[in-house]
């Protein structure tokens, strides 16, 4: 299966240098996404979802963050060890993203289209097509992605800036922006998270016909398990900086063995709010002091003493699902 | 069509921002104690005398048809006679001024040429040594009176150095340009005449620097901040995400978002320029309107004042207005922000 993967991270750790010492954010995640295939990465806010998704984009800042141990497959290439320039053919091409919050990742003082002119000029799939890339093209490129994402009279958006623009059609733009390249794998973090219910719904059935259409391979990081159970066949759950089960999403939805996946799935009817607090008592521990062995064994109601002495590895439960907890390590120790 | 509409908003505002001014000013200057007419005179004039002057200044009228005669004649070119000087204030004015001006242009080219720069370096080399010794450098702009400032770099560079001169314009074995601006740097070019422009340059050094030094370190720290934040921002991680090359970003999406705000504050900077300047120039002997402002309220020349007043709050204004139409240039949300007020 690792073959065919188009992003395979393997026991990444990822670090930050803070005041108070080190920060241990990302603590040994593996995970892999397939050609074509529609994962899920679902996990409450801070449990590192987002730090995953930049390191695999190759944008996390290093100076404060380390990369002390682990692998980021992207297409076969170490995004770690890449060089800068064959990081950047990547993007747009291989790898592109959705990011959170259309208001925030439009640049204010340019044009819609001075934005996209740019990405399509530089998403080196176009020049190698056949050199030369006039600025017509450039348009007609442009004007083509913003009919795909349905957004009416193009030509007119193209000369707006963002802050002329309603959030549902920023995060179209955004979409455009990020498919226009045509990318074979795309990282969603939590599209339309931040905009009316009744707009998100829109914007995720747009963009699931979209790659769907496209075939592309997707990584949703969301902390919403509705958008999940709709939209992708596989899901990996994260807690603090780990990765505690993984499997079919109707598995994991029907059977959740992780004491925390049953609490989140337990706290879904009021999961928009901080229903997930009431759900599993405790938050997220601080990074610096991470709780040693399980990082949940502080706020898990079936904790062993084990628990708080090693970390617990994946085990095989049933054909597809792992978990990273003793409850399931042979024996019932 | 959007942007022209713009700036004849922020036409209107200027002049009745002038107008405000002209009132306060007009009203200030007739309520300073003392009687003007017998300052002119002095202490040995008689009474009648004095009297026929306040009559002859037009003193005796009311006050909104004094007001009346001022502003019509300011629109004719008439600021009213000096006593110091015995002249129209606009001759003195116009003989003045492009000393001044040509003292503050230099200066904000100074701002804009150091400022903004090490601004960009400390933000880009940001906490290190780079980053300190602006940020230091920055305190000691800010902090240190400019007068002081001149006097330091008279001590240094004139002093004990001898490498510029310490007062003036020009040196007094350099013949001046013609005047056709009343900037000597600009004469002496069109001119084509190079010592002259040398000299004029070897002397405006030290006092443009003196008064650009405030400007300097505020315009550094805020480039640094500005510059900073736009590097966190969502946006810029998007376009690395989207494989924007590292230095289209540089000087392109970041530049752009972080000149605002030094843009708006440079109408500030070159304010508290015109201010140093008053100072600056005694230092220098520097035969600028600053001088003849502070001898006009020394003696309460107050035609001479005013005129002063109104010639630095146009000043003012023009820079603001300059610096205005760029930012709604440069930043669309104060352009666009301003058509849906309306």
């Amino acid at each position: 299966m690792e073959e065919k993967a188009i992003l395979d991270i393997r026991d990444l750790h990822v670090w930050f240098r803070v005041y108070e010492g080190v920060s241990r954010v990302l603590d040994g995640v593996s995970l892999y996404v397939r050609g074509g295939e529609h994962v899920g990465l679902v996990g409450e806010t801070g449990c590192g979802k987002t730090v995953a998704m930049k390191t695999a984009m190759g944008i996390l800042r290093s100076p404060p963050a380390l990369f002390p141990q682990g692998q980021v497959l992207l297409a076969g290439r170490d995004v770690l060890k890449a060089a800068p320039i064959e990081l950047l053919r990547m993007k747009g091409k291989t790898i592109s993203m959705i990011f959170q919050d259309p208001l925030s990742a439009l640049n204010p003082v340019f044009t819609v289209g001075q934005q996209i002119f740019d990405v399509i000029r530089f998403g080196h799939r176009w020049i190698r097509d056949d050199g030369a890339l006039t600025k017509t093209k450039v348009r007609g490129i442009a004007m083509e992605a913003l009919t795909s994402v349905q957004l009416p009279d193009p030509r007119r958006i193209l000369s707006l800036y963002p802050l002329e623009l309603s959030g549902g059609m920023r995060q179209r733009v955004l979409i455009a922006m990020a498919l226009v390249n045509r990318p074979r794998f795309l990282i969603a973090d939590e599209p339309g998270s931040a905009l009316d219910v009744t707009i998100q719904a829109q914007i995720l059935s747009l963009l699931k016909s979209l790659v769907k259409e496209a075939g592309i391979a997707v990584l949703l990081i969301t902390h919403d398990l509705g958008v999940v159970r709709e939209t992708v066949e596989r899901v990996y759950i994260m807690y603090a900086g780990r990765v505690v089960e993984e499997g079919q999403t109707v598995e994991i939805f029907d059977d959740p063995k992780h004491p925390y996946t049953q609490g989140l799935l337990s706290s879904v009817p009021r999961l928009t709010g901080e229903a997930l607090a009431e759900g599993i008592p405790g938050t997220l521990s601080d990074y610096t002091e991470a709780p040693s062995g399980c990082r949940f064994h502080p706020r898990c109601p079936q904790a062993m003493e084990k628990c708080a002495q090693q970390k617990p590895p994946m085990v095989k439960v049933s054909t597809k699902q792992h978990v990273a907890c003793y409850l399931y390590h042979g024996g019932g120790g | 069509m959007r942007f022209s509409y713009f700036v004849l908003r922020r036409w209107l505002y200027s002049i009745l921002v002038l107008f405000g001014l002209s009132i306060l000013i007009f009203i200030i200057a007739r309520m300073l104690p003392g009687d003007p007419a017998r300052l002119a005179l002095g202490p040995f004039a008689l009474q009648e005398q004095v009297e026929h002057l306040r009559h002859v200044m037009g003193m005796d009228k009311p006050l909104p048809l004094q007001y009346w005669t001022y502003i019509t004649g300011i629109f004719h070119g008439d600021f009213g006679l000096s006593f110091q000087t015995r002249r129209n204030v606009a001759l003195d004015i116009a003989h003045y001024l492009p000393a001044t001006v040509e003292l503050v242009l230099v200066a904000i080219v100074w701002v804009l040429v150091l400022g903004v720069p090490l601004g960009v370096l400390a933000a880009r080399y940001k906490d290190s040594w780079v980053d300190n010794l602006v940020r230091v450098m920055a305190f000691i702009g800010v902090a240190v009176p400019p007068f002081v400032v001149g006097l330091f770099l008279q001590l240094t560079f004139s002093y004990l150095l001898g490498i510029l001169p310490t007062t003036g314009r020009l040196s007094l074995m350099t013949p001046a340009p013609p005047l056709r601006t009343g900037l000597l740097l600009l004469d002496s070019l069109i001119e084509g005449d190079f010592s002259a422009l040398g000299d004029a340059l070897k002397h405006i050094i030290l006092p443009s620097f003196a008064i650009a030094m405030t400007g300097i370190g505020q315009i550094a720290r805020l480039t640094r901040a500005s510059m900073s934040d736009v590097a966190n921002q969502d946006y810029i991680e998007a376009s690395r995400g989207f494989g924007i090359p590292n230095r289209v970003i540089a000087f392109k999406y970041m530049l752009k978002p972080a000149s605002i705000a030094p843009l708006t504050i440079l109408g500030l900077t070159f304010a508290s320029e015109l201010s140093n300047a008053f100072l600056v120039e005694t230092v220098f002997a520097w035969p600028g309107l600053a001088k003849y402002g502070i001898r006009a309220i020394l003696r309460k020349d107050f035609n001479a004042v005013m005129g002063v007043v109104l010639i630095i709050g146009l000043a003012f204004v023009i820079v603001n207005l300059i610096v205005d139409i760029l930012a709604g240039y440069v930043d669309p949300r104060v352009r666009i922000k301003h058509e849906e007020g309306e």
